[in-house]
């Protein structure tokens, strides 16, 4: 349960323009219509007991203990399902109010063991709280009821625990289940007295339905449902509000804690990326941050063959000072270059990026956005004319029909997809683009209208022809598009799509999507009211990933879809803080702000701060890095935070070139895939262990702030800085706050951002200036960024992986929801409970086909190479594709992925590779060479 | 740099531009494109491998395109 300290209106807040004036206990009260009478009291400094109520779930009217008495009303309505009416009187304490609360909890108490001083929850129990407030002193009925004591508990789930004999069956965990979280898994089985919450028919919550998002926690009154780490520790003594290090969802969180000892993490309520949710990676996947394989201490070595040695911080920064240096001396300006983490502050980002420009004295620099939203980016930049999200997640809460394309969020975005799935369950309609049958396709009481299945690699064709059927059945919104977008582009575009050969039914051998269902989904999304687009890395992962993002941008304006709530183009960000990453300029072509380093003007704003010249030349992505070691032209790197070992495609051509070159530096918490490349190792800091913000896939910027100090000594930023003074360019700051303030000087969508800010509001979305001193939730609102709109024709290319006899299947990778991405983290978590290996989803009927059984070890193969790793089932996979998670080094995914990148960016193409499948003879030759590397002694930490 | 790389990305690049139906923007966008995303030792690996008998492995778009860049 939450802190008691919290306060808890009991109902959620009324939506009404119309407010009410009633009195309360004598006190004048003005709510807004439609608000509870417990919420009104609550507002007004009231309390009234309670328990099933509470603010984050709708009223429920069972407990019968927030009885209140209306003037002129015959009996004692229960206050939470009681709306404030104009005029009413309503007293909240009386001797016949107080003599049926202690009624009714005598009740409760007569089957509730009474071993408070022992119970987790002491001292932050409400059960015990209401108790006390009633004035309880006895039990007339005896405390030996049968019903829940002495009831068998479930410690199946890794991070809680429930103990039934302590269920007041209040249902606040049901109804967070439901109503929060959406999953359905809970239920109340059996009647009065033998009431009792139940995860599902096997009545344990692990194997169930249950997904460990923790709402039911949170939720439950008592320690029916508590935190092991809570049970383990005690009550925290302290809070510190921060945001989380996982996806790009961003969500708020109040770190709990003893002295700097995290004793559990509580999803924030006042957090706008959240609103008081959280998955299972967020709320208790925290463990990583103090597990024992973190280096916290400097090490260098003169090969990678070496085993590695501890050194001091001073002798680890100098020596890759000198190494950075002596490569340059021989090889040039532009033979180094860095790596920027998406899981890294802003501050921290803006930092390497400054290091690089100021220090290294070039552009190369690049980040983990390169493999996965660069192209939103291009996409989103050419045509509405910035790389940004256009909405709030609030936003999806006036969407009449969302079209989600390329993304699984029950997955990767689970708090948002929970926000979602409670908008279809209002009725909002659904179409999903995706080669799976994601759970969104069909997931308790939601149902996709349409589910375009295509073929892996054919967006693009099924995007144009979604635009073809909008402009040839005249759905298309022609005054939006005079208004605000370019003519002649827009005249250009509607002849291209017109054309007959982009018609469904001339597309659909391609793609394999029915005409009929593209027409439908085509007229609904034009149709339908408020229609926005979420779309993740399915669209940006591929040969032409560019090109699909322009083609959704063309879609969203062609309809009007663009600019008020409810509407948008919505990339769904990978990671924690892959839109701020790519805000701080690390890319090679870009300052930050999105500006291009060729423009005078702006390097020259830059120049005068810096006092350094800047290089006006774009600088190497991060596969032309890999490349350009190859041929000997680029020969040192420092990999802040990412590890393109496993995350990048084609493991082997990665490896190739890190061995080319002559000094690698990682920054991580751990070793790293890549740290055995590496030449020297410069220990990182957790998200718990540092000062920043991180901007989410919203635009909203949020506060990181630190919980415990930095294992290794150092926060991130001071070992950049450390590094960057070393080579002659000091960085003389004293806190992330002052980078902040540089960050909000030099670009001006960050110009009104500054700490105080937003610690007076929470959080801010850029663009926050003059024009926007409080931020912006919805962006092109009465225009475009770029000034009109610009269409762009989007024709169908055919990626150049293509099936063949020896490689019949498509290949297609992700990620699930209890491991997260190279999964350093979850790794080294009780996450590995729910998923402990990379697994191969393979439809039946091909799976029969190659003989291959469930859970039998299979043998993948490219033209790269060759990955083994077991088989799944599933018809969730179209016949002909298959699908991988890549989150376990040992499997070496990747091995088996291509070249193969997006025209624009580079972007990796992930998403479509040809393969075979057989059942596996052994570990693959991969494998085998990895598991050597870990057993010599340059495979080990100190 | 891998030359046969380089030009199989020129002409994903050139693949994309082909749709515009003004082939002399067409081919500027393709050369702006090289200009504002390729690292300089990228362009001249392009344009010194096209020089040396390599250009016809280049569609004809990003031939012209190409030529642009090499006259700056």
């Amino acid at each position: 349960m939450r802190s008691l300290a919290e306060r808890d209106p009991g109902t959620p807040a009324a939506r009404s323009d119309r407010t009410v004036s009633l009195q309360i206990d004598g006190l004048p009260v003005q709510v807004p219509a439609g608000t509870s009478l417990l919420r009104a009291a609550v507002l007004a400094g009231v309390s009234i007991p309670k328990l099933c109520a509470t603010e984050a779930l709708a009223p429920f009217g069972s407990c019968r203990l927030c009885l209140v008495e209306v003037e002129g009303k015959k009996g004692f309505p229960a206050s939470c399902t009681t709306p404030a009416e104009e005029g009413m009187r309503v007293r909240t304490q009386s001797d016949a109010l107080a003599r049926l609360r202690r009624g009714v909890l005598e009740l409760y108490l007569t089957d509730h063991p009474l071993d408070c001083l022992t119970c987790s929850a002491n001292g932050n129990c409400e059960l015990q709280a209401v108790a006390g407030t009633v004035g309880l002193r006895e039990v007339r009925y005896g405390t030996s009821g049968q019903s829940h004591q002495g009831a068998a508990g479930d410690d199946s789930n890794p991070y809680f625990a429930f103990d039934p004999s302590r269920c007041v069956v209040c249902s606040r965990c049901v109804r967070a289940c439901e109503e929060q979280q959406g999953s359905f898994a809970l239920t109340i089985e059996g009647r009065g007295f033998a009431s009792r919450v139940s995860p599902g028919p096997g009545g344990r919550f692990l194997g169930s339905e249950c997904v460990s998002c923790g709402a039911c926690v949170t939720a439950c009154p008592t320690a029916a449902l508590a935190e092991k780490s809570l049970v383990a520790l005690g009550q925290p003594q302290r809070r510190v509000a921060t945001t989380c290090g996982y996806c790009g969802v961003g969500c708020g969180f109040e770190a709990e804690v003893q002295g700097e000892r995290v004793v559990r993490m509580l999803p924030s309520r006042e957090a706008q990326a959240n609103l008081g949710h959280a998955c299972v990676k967020g709320r208790f996947a925290w463990g990583y941050a103090t597990h024992p394989d973190r280096i916290t201490r400097p090490m260098i070595r003169a090969r990678t063959s070496d085993p590695w040695r501890e050194v001091s911080w001073e002798e680890a920064i100098g020596h890759a000072a000198a190494e950075l240096r002596r490569i340059q001396a021989g090889h040039g300006r532009g033979s180094i270059g860095a790596i920027v983490s998406s899981r890294c502050t802003n501050e921290e980002d803006w930092l390497v990026q400054k290091l690089v420009r100021t220090a290294f004295g070039n552009n190369n620099v690049d980040t983990c956005a390169r493999v996965c939203h660069a192209p939103t980016g291009y996409g989103l930049g050419q045509t509405l004319g910035t790389s940004a999200g256009t909405q709030t997640f609030a936003s999806v809460e006036q969407a009449d029909v969302v079209l989600l394309i390329g993304a699984n969020p029950t997955d990767a975005h689970p708090v948002f997809a929970s926000r979602l799935k409670r908008r279809l369950r209002e009725g909002a309609r659904l179409v999903v683009v995706d080669p799976r049958a994601i759970e969104l396709v069909r997931a308790p009481h939601v149902r996709a209208d349409y589910h375009l299945q295509l073929r892996p690699g054919t967006n693009v064709a099924v995007l144009t022809a979604l635009a073809h059927v909008v402009v040839t059945e005249g759905l298309a919104a022609t005054r939006f598009v005079a208004e605000r977008c370019e003519p002649g582009a827009f005249e250009i575009w509607r002849e291209f799509v017109a054309r007959p050969e982009h018609a469904p039914e001339a597309l659909e051998p391609v793609t394999g999507v029915p005409a009929a269902l593209v027409r439908g989904a085509a007229r609904l999304y034009a149709t339908g009211g408020n229609a926005a687009i979420y779309y993740g890395l399915g669209v940006t992962e591929h040969s032409q990933g560019s090109t699909a993002v322009i083609a959704i941008a063309n879609l969203a304006m062609a309809t009007g879809n663009v600019g008020r709530e409810g509407v948008g183009v919505n990339p769904l960000r990978g990671q924690n803080n892959v839109q701020g990453s790519c805000d701080m300029g690390s890319f090679p072509h870009e300052l930050p702000g999105y500006r291009h380093v060729s423009d005078a003007a702006v390097r020259g704003s830059f120049e005068a701060d810096w006092g350094v010249r800047l290089d006006p030349e774009p600088g190497l992505r991060i596969p032309n890095m890999m490349d350009a070691a190859l041929d000997g032209s680029f020969r040192g790197l420092y990999c802040q935070g990412e590890d393109p070992v496993q995350s990048e495609p084609d493991t082997r051509h990665v490896i190739e070139a890190l061995q080319a070159m002559e000094c690698v530096i990682v920054q991580d918490l751990f070793l790293s895939e890549t740290s055995r490349w590496a030449h020297v190792f410069l220990p990182g800091a957790s998200f718990l262990e540092k000062d920043g913000t991180f901007t989410n896939a919203e635009r909203r910027i949020s506060r990181v702030r630190r919980v415990m100090a930095p294992l290794c000594g150092k926060a991130d930023w001071e070992v950049t800085a450390a590094l960057s003074a070393a080579l002659g360019h000091p960085m003389p700051y004293r806190h992330p706050s002052e980078i902040m303030e540089e960050i909000a000087r030099l670009t001006p969508t960050f110009a009104g951002v500054s700490y105080a800010k937003l610690d007076r509001l929470g959080s801010l979305q850029w663009p926050c200036n003059a024009a926007a001193p409080e931020g912006t939730p919805t962006m092109h609102v009465g225009g475009f960024v770029r000034g009109k709109g610009r269409f762009l024709p989007t024709a169908y290319v055919p990626t150049p992986e293509r099936t063949t006899p020896r490689f019949p299947l498509l290949l297609t990778t992700g990620r699930i929801l209890s491991q997260y991405n190279v999964g350093a983290q979850t790794r080294r978590t009780e996450n590995l409970r729910f998923c402990g290996e990379d697994l191969l989803e393979i439809h039946p009927q091909d799976a029969a086909d190659r003989r291959v059984a469930d859970g039998d070890l299979v043998s993948l193969t490219s033209r790269s190479g060759e990955a083994v790793l077991r088989a799944h089932l599933t018809e969730r996979v179209q016949p002909g594709v298959v699908y991988a998670t890549f989150h376990f080094p040992e499997t070496g995914a990747n091995v088996t992925t291509t070249e193969n990148s997006d025209w624009a960016t580079n972007c990796p193409e992930y998403k479509v590779t040809a393969v075979q499948v057989a059942r596996a003879a052994g570990r693959s030759a991969w494998q085998r060479e990895r598991e050597a590397m870990l057993r010599s002694p340059a495979g080990e930490a100190p | 740099m891998n030359a046969a790389k380089l030009v199989a990305m020129a002409n994903q690049i050139g693949d994309f531009f082909a749709a515009q139906p003004d082939r002399r923007q067409a081919a500027e966008g393709v050369a702006s494109h090289l200009r504002r995303f390729w690292e300089p030792r990228m362009r001249a690996e392009l344009l010194a491998h096209t020089a040396g008998g390599g250009a016809q492995e280049l569609s004809p778009l990003v031939r012209e395109a190409v030529e642009m860049l090499r006259k700056g």
